[in-house]
């Protein structure tokens, strides 16, 4: 009846796990109590979790975001606490097994369901503002994506407490990752909680492609696309192009471990380093995912913040586009040791230094944009500063790996975990929180408060060095990666000072928590009546803030890279239109939700081999799916009154702040 | 999207926010891509694993070619039907397209029930996914091209219903239009692991 799932499955022995999974009841008990006590479920049920609107899903994908960084956060400075005591003959607190779930759980984490999210969040906030549309090409996809996104985030945490999580390290190597080594369900929900998060993500990458390629403002031609949307579109192409490979991998994986095929079996002919091959070559253009999103919101805030436009704006265009074909072509060099040969190494790694050459390029527009122009070191600014330098560390020390003789020697030490970190929180992380700050008026109508943001700022920058400086030595010392207890002193002062940057870097969390609560207090103070805070160059300071649920009641036409900006020179913004017209919007669908609740049932029953619940997800899913499929009424006409009452009371708002 | 606003001819203000097929037909190739993706993978992993036999059965010992060859057909003639149910989609002929649509799935069925027989009889023989690398490979490939035709099959018959409730207005047209890329797809797929799979292992 229920397959592998006992009662025993639930971890009671572990203390550390049972105070968290106190606190998770706690705190979901607070959150569901106080929806009740002020009424808001029907609220939060029509508004939020069944709405189509790009800009609601794009606040729920960051809120997401936002809970799993505390998660990914919670679990990494376990770890440091860990090695800072656990040495020699202490054995620390953390049992191995343990602590090998922490650390493969931290990394899917953060990469799937913090930084993923995140930047997800991001591209549904602005880029349909950006391009002058109303919606993204298929708002109820978009909604489904968001909802199979979140059916992988609920299967991670119950891991947590039904179970285990894998103990394989992120990427889930085989043989260790298959039933051989690892015979319980940990494996199984990384497999299925990226299966089914991975398939939301290729949706909304086939959505936001089709948006950007088919839905922007007249006028705006590809080389008229503010660069933000531009990193978005090339991102999207690498999630249609790499993604589909993780799925690929990822199944094969499952097929061993369900079927008893020998795809990365030890015996009967499988081939290990096949998966290595073959999960890099999405997990390469993973991390050009990621990161090129956040190189197009810091370079909206350099323009902004430095009131001139880009530097090199046709160069920023093509890096971008240069670094999603060459970051196709690097895979190898993580894995250099694999042994094909000098030739081979030689490739990958000449490669490897190449695509850091359009990546130097951005840097050096990012500078000459702010050279000679008016800077204002607001928050966003300070992130992007922080970024500049803290990238250009961490890319250094990236192109002095992909020589593959070093790597030899550096190969899963220290120094690449302090590599990676350095350009995913100096390069994801900063740009994710000065993008959100950036944005932020636009999506809720009020700033954030720039006394904790700066706060926040430096206590992350310092936590950062503090935290991985010291991993660059300690890998240089000879110090591998995923160790729980070492027996060499020597390199315990450095770990201690890791975790003191940790403490910092929690300190600089908790800046952030207070900046939000703080915003949301003291809103009124905050308010962005004009829709334009910081001075804005592109479409979307053109609308108020909020952003209205229809976006623009005109498309507007496009003439210049930077519109708004141009139309604020010629003094033409904000002009009253002649009249209104009815705006044709989607309706909101429960049917995302109930696919979404389908799928985590079928994983959830497919993890612990209770089949006739795994049937039912499936046919739930495919049932709603159709359900919805029938239904024809799903859009409907906001009355042309009803935007002309919206409008002008904004335009209200312009002429007494003028 | 009811039909009579479909039919309405779209003012300035409402541009790009009514689908007139094109933009979903564009995404739907957008997602044949991916799925390309997916099938190569399975390719190159099965080109891996081509010479991990273990001990066991090669291709050339399993594979009946003259089998493969009528599974073959029936797929292609079923491709060449789905283009008789468009052609009278586009002519309006609405019994027709069903009527097509059905023969596409007599013919598509036809070939999912040979390669079950097919599987059915390798397993029995002892060569089933279990015995080595290579026929992990090869019933991965081509169980996940059945897959997908069963998937078109369902889908064919969704399709047929959805015809009979609204007839040949736009979304049809538009879902039609998007089933029969997948359907050509499957077959251009099938193309490459008779090729591959097939004719170069039977060599």
């Amino acid at each position: 009846m229920f397959g592998k799932l006992t009662l025993e499955s639930v971890p009671y022995h572990e203390p550390i796990v049972m105070v968290t999974l106190a606190v998770v009841v706690l705190s979901g008990l607070a959150l569901v109590g106080t929806i009740s006590y002020f009424g808001k479920w029907k609220y939060l049920w029509t508004e939020w979790l069944t709405t189509v609107d790009h800009k609601r899903i794009g606040i729920m994908y960051i809120i997401v975001a936002l809970v799993m960084l505390l998660r990914g956060f919670a679990d990494a400075i376990m770890m440091r606490a860990q090695l800072a005591v656990a040495s020699s003959d202490s054995a620390g607190y953390l049992p191995p097994h343990h602590y090998d779930q922490i650390f493969t759980a931290h990394g899917v984490i953060m990469i799937f369901f913090m930084a993923m999210p995140f930047i997800t969040g991001l591209m549904n906030i602005v880029v349909p503002l950006q391009i002058g549309a109303r919606d993204v090409a298929y708002p109820f996809l978009n909604s489904l994506s968001f909802w199979l996104f979140g059916a992988g985030v609920v299967l991670m945490m119950m891991s947590l407490f039904v179970g285990e999580f894998a103990a394989t390290g992120w990427l889930a190597y085989p043989p260790l990752s298959g039933l051989d080594y690892s015979p319980g369900v940990g494996v199984d929900y990384y497999l299925w909680a990226l299966q089914i998060s991975g398939l939301g993500t290729t949706l909304s990458g086939i959505n936001f492609i089709v948006t950007i390629l088919r839905m922007r403002a007249p006028g705006m031609n590809l080389m008229k696309m503010p660069v933000f949307t531009w990193t978005s579109l090339v991102t999207n192409v690498l999630i249609v192009a790499a993604f589909p490979v993780l799925a690929a991998t990822l199944a094969l994986l499952t097929a061993d471990r369900y079927l008893g095929t020998h795809f990365f079996t030890n015996d009967m002919g499988g081939n290990v380093m096949m998966y290595v091959n073959l999960i890099w070559i999405w997990g390469h253009p993973e991390v050009y995912i990621l990161i090129l999103p956040c190189f197009g919101a810091f370079s909206e805030i350099v323009a902004t913040y430095s009131k001139k436009p880009l530097f090199g704006y046709k160069s920023m265009v093509y890096a971008t586009a240069a670094i999603g074909i060459l970051s196709f072509l690097v895979w190898l060099h993580h894995f250099f040791t694999m042994g094909s040969g000098a030739n081979v190494n030689a490739f990958f790694g000449i490669m490897t230094m190449i695509i850091s050459v359009p990546t130097g390029v951005k840097i050096f527009n990012w500078l000459f944009t702010m050279y000679r122009g008016r800077v204002e070191m607001s928050t966003p600014m300070l992130w992007t500063v922080g970024f500049m330098i803290t990238f250009v560390i961490g890319g250094m020390t990236g192109v002095l790996m992909a020589i593959p003789a070093v790597s030899f020697v550096l190969h899963n030490s220290l120094f690449l975990i302090a590599h990676f970190h350095n350009v995913i929180i100096g390069g994801v992380v900063f740009g994710c929180i000065a993008a959100m700050t950036y944005w932020f008026p636009k999506a809720f109508g009020f700033k954030l408060n720039e006394r904790l943001g700066k706060y926040s700022f430096w206590c992350w920058l310092v936590g950062f060095y503090l935290a991985f400086m010291p991993l660059y030595i300690l890998g240089f010392k000879g110090m591998t990666r995923r160790l729980n207890h070492y027996d060499n002193p020597e390199w315990q002062p450095y770990l201690v000072v890791a975790l003191v940057g940790a403490c910092f870097v929690a300190l600089g969390i908790w800046f952030m928590l207070q900046q939000v609560f703080v915003s949301i207090r003291d809103r009124k103070q905050n308010l962005d009546t004009t829709g334009d805070p910081w001075g804005g160059r592109t479409l979307e300071w053109s609308i108020p803030s909020p952003a209205p649920f229809y976006n623009f009641a005109h498309v507007p036409r496009v003439e210049h890279l930077d519109q708004h900006w141009e139309d604020k020179e010629k003094g033409v913004a904000y002009a009253a239109p002649a009249g209104y017209e009815d705006i044709h919007m989607p309706r909101n669908t429960a049917a995302g939700v109930y696919i979404g609740a389908f799928g985590l049932a079928m994983c959830f029953g497919l993890i612990w081999h209770i089949w006739w619940l795994a049937i039912v997800g499936f046919v739930g899913m495919i049932g709603s799916f159709l359900v919805r499929a029938y239904d024809r009424d799903t859009d409907y006409y906001v009355p042309a009154h009803e935007v002309e009452r919206i409008e002008s009371a904004h335009l209200a708002n312009l002429q007494k702040a003028a | 999207m009811t039909q009579a606003v479909t039919a309405l001819p779209h003012g300035p203000g409402h541009a790009g926010h009514h689908d007139d097929g094109s933009k979903t037909v564009f995404g739907f190739w957008i997602y044949l891509m991916s799925d390309l993706l997916i099938f190569s993978v399975l390719f190159a992993t099965f080109a891996v694993l081509s010479k991990a036999t273990a001990g066991g059965p090669t291709g050339k010992e399993l594979f009946d070619l003259s089998f493969v060859l009528v599974e073959t057909m029936l797929l292609l003639v079923s491709s060449f039907t789905f283009g008789m149910a468009m052609l009278n989609l586009h002519a309006g002929r609405k019994p027709r397209v069903i009527a097509w649509l059905w023969v596409t799935f007599l013919f598509g069925a036809g070939f999912i029930a040979m390669e079950v027989y097919e599987f059915h009889h390798l397993i029995s023989e002892g060569a089933g996914p279990q015995r080595s690398a290579y026929l992990s490979a090869f019933f991965t490939l081509i169980g996940t091209h059945g897959l997908h035709v069963t998937f078109g099959l369902v889908w064919i018959v969704v399709m047929i219903d959805m015809l009979r409730c609204h007839g040949l207005d736009a979304v049809n047209t538009r879902r039609l239009s998007c089933l029969s890329l997948f359907w050509h797809f499957l077959d251009i797929v099938w193309i490459c692991v008779f090729t591959f799979v097939y004719l170069l292992g039977a060599l």
